[in-house]
């Protein structure tokens, strides 16, 4: 399925977002995390067929700008409450991956109208310090794939690490990525605990925690740690790694899908 | 031409091993590997190693700061400066420098430079580096996004409590304060001479030519790779139409003097590979959290001094190529001469810093250093820049404007 590929700006222009979107549908907004560079995926292929999914670009990744105008989650958020009005979206499904997760709660903790039904696939934004969050921003990338992927020789993950040939391509993809990396950088650094627990209590949208059962980046000890924060929260565990959306999309959609439909019933 | 005596102040018992049991010499380095007991000695022989050089006749004193870093035990320049008025009358005291977006608020950088002006008759030069990302974002925990914009933010706040007559308010992003009215100001007038230390950032040029300020490129890799950045700077210069006064610029050189060429190389080779295969092993993710670098500057292919690329082609190196490809100035004294020259004509710079203690050189042989570059290299590069008038060195030390 390809995309529909646009811009929308917001505040005159100083924040402006590219969304892909697709499917028909309730809306769903996909929030991306540090790793995914090309904003559209099988995964979100599978949810369009039931859903008109809309995966923006964080601000400062590849096409979306204005990242420096944002000081913080807070200033992040209204962005995307900005940008919910652009799409002429009241409320939507959010379904975010770790970076993306954070985002995602983060919404519908602040602004609760706006969250149908809330997926947190490994989210980030707490901290153990018993169990810290691999740091997974600054990896190089060589030591990258064993962290995030279950499997880092799998077809997939292998697809994902191969770079350019060509010299200037080559660049760059090494310069999109510091880009990529450093514009969600901004809002976690250097330590993601941004206060997100004393908001979580506000989030009345049910929701569902996923997480890949062998995720080396974002510990399981904060899957039980979500699970306990945010009331009536479902957690599901998937045979996977960090990157479970696109190691199993089948599975991570099928789950997505039921969760969403009401067949699975949060406590 | 002024020279002046550069310390890192590295710490030199590092297990010979180090470089392949543990990631980094900065950031993560454990301190398991530290002892306080031998520290103490170094502090001392690195303050008479400072004094030392004043006595011999070196321009001026530079100390910097680093933080969680074994071959940098200076987190406070200012402390190590502060003893440096007490023991020294003529030099210049180079603090390269405060890393201002570390102090909060930055007007405890306006303070100490005040204090440190006053308490040494004027001789201070105050150095604003924007930091290193190891230094800044990882040891002080310091957002790569906002770094820069807290710096300059930071800038204009010192810059303005030592200039504005007026007790005033500030209200800036990172910084509000009601009251900025610092007591001591500074000795010198309008304020002290200010030298930009920095890495090759784009931006940093421009910023430091408009405002008149002093460039320094500090780099561990001489004078041979260090050209393209200085040219660079020049360029800058060129394309502002600013002069092209050499003082305008200054250089980091590790520099070795022997009686001979063969000699230079028995006395030194070991301490020059100890900095640069243990001093300079800092792991690839700490070398440049995301963000550090401008856009801009990443796209002109700006790297960092370490991390993978850069381990690489350190661990190919020894003696004959850090002497070939100009890392380290080293040899008899026609040699050294014949080199520095060609150094400071090349990369064009009226303030030469000199790096004599270099790694795991014990004290009697960092005087030793000294005194034969005193003695037998420096009366040959003194008059390098004749006609040119240094507007940038502390009113307080001789030669000044």
């Amino acid at each position: 399925m390809t995309p529909k590929d646009r811009t929308l700006d917001i505040r005159d222009g100083a924040v402006r977002f590219r969304v892909l979107s697709a499917g028909r549908g309730p809306h769903l907004v996909s929030f991306h995390s540090f790793h995914e560079r090309g904003g559209w995926s099988p995964f979100l292929d599978r949810l369009a067929a039931r859903y008109t999914v809309h995966a923006p670009f964080h601000p400062g990744v590849q096409g979306s700008s204005g990242v420096e105008a944002l000081d913080d989650v807070l200033d992040l958020v209204l962005a995307y409450d900005e940008l919910f009005d652009a799409l002429g979206i009241g409320a939507a499904h959010l379904v975010g991956h770790f970076f993306g997760g954070m985002v995602a709660a983060e919404l519908a903790a602040t602004l609760r109208p706006r969250a149908a039904k809330l997926v947190l696939v490994s989210p980030l934004g707490l901290w153990r310090d018993d169990a810290p969050t691999a740091d997974v921003v600054i990896l190089p990338t060589e030591d990258l794939p064993e962290t995030i992927w279950r499997d880092p020789a799998s077809p997939v993950a292998r697809e994902w690490a191969a770079l350019p040939e060509n010299e200037e391509e080559n660049v760059a993809a090494q310069i999109e990525s510091v880009q990529r990396r450093a514009a969600m950088a901004k809002f976690v650094w250097p330590i993601p605990d941004k206060g997100i627990t004393k908001r979580l209590h506000r989030i009345a949208a049910p929701t569902l925690v996923l997480w890949g059962d062998a995720d080396r980046a974002n510990p399981l000890v904060y899957a039980e740690e979500w699970q306990r924060r945010v009331k009536g929260a479902a957690l599901r565990l998937l045979a996977g790694g960090h990157m479970v959306l696109h190691e199993t999309p089948d599975a991570a959609a099928a789950a997505v899908m039921e969760f969403l439909d009401g067949g699975w019933t949060p406590r | 031409m002024k020279i002046c005596f550069f310390h890192l102040m590295p710490y030199r018992f590092l297990p010979d091993d180090f470089e392949t049991r543990y990631r980094s010499v900065w950031v993560d380095v454990p301190h398991s590997l530290y002892d306080p007991e031998k520290t103490r000695g170094l502090y001392h022989e690195f303050l008479d190693e400072l004094e030392f050089a004043e006595a011999q006749g070196f321009d001026g004193l530079c100390v910097n700061e680093h933080h969680n870093n074994a071959y940098g035990l200076m987190p406070s320049p200012n402390l190590m400066a502060a003893t440096l008025t007490r023991r020294t009358s003529r030099a210049a005291l180079i603090v390269l420098g405060n890393s201002l977006a570390a102090y909060n608020p930055p007007l405890r950088v306006a303070e100490e430079f005040a204090m440190l002006d006053v308490l040494s008759g004027g001789r201070l030069v105050a150095g604003f580096p924007v930091g290193t990302s190891m230094d800044m974002n990882f040891a002080y925990g310091i957002n790569p996004a906002t770094l820069r914009d807290r710096y300059y933010e930071a800038h204009d706040l010192v810059l303005q409590a030592w200039t504005r007559p007026e007790v005033f308010a500030f209200n800036g992003k990172y910084t509000q304060v009601r009251y900025v009215n610092i007591w001591p100001q500074p000795l010198q007038r309008p304020h002290p001479p200010v030298w930009i230390p920095g890495g090759g950032s784009l931006e940093t040029w421009e910023w430091t030519a408009k405002l008149d300020y002093v460039y320094c490129y500090l780099s561990y890799f001489g004078y041979k790779r260090g050209k393209a950045t200085m040219d660079g700077f020049w360029d800058a210069i060129g394309k502002l139409g600013v002069d092209d006064n050499p003082y305008r610029a200054g250089f980091l050189q590790l520099v070795c003097v022997a009686d001979t060429d063969a000699e230079a190389e028995r006395l030194y080779a070991p301490h020059v590979h100890y900095f640069y295969q243990k001093c300079l092993n800092v792991w690839e993710g700490f070398a440049e959290a995301p963000g550090y670098r401008t856009l801009k500057t990443l796209q002109a292919g700006v790297r960092a001094q370490i991390g993978a690329q850069a381990r690489k082609i350190r661990q190919s190196l020894d003696w004959p190529k850090y002497l070939e490809q100009g890392y380290v100035i080293a040899g008899g004294p026609a040699t050294v001469r014949q080199q520095l020259t060609e150094c400071i004509k090349s990369l064009r710079v009226g303030h030469l810093m000199v790096l004599l203690q270099i790694g795991s050189m014990p004290k009697d042989l960092v005087f030793h250093n000294t005194a034969l570059f005193a003695r037998e290299v420096m009366p040959h590069v003194r008059d390098l820049w004749p006609g040119h008038k240094d507007r940038w060195w502390p009113s307080g030390a001789p030669n000044g404007p």
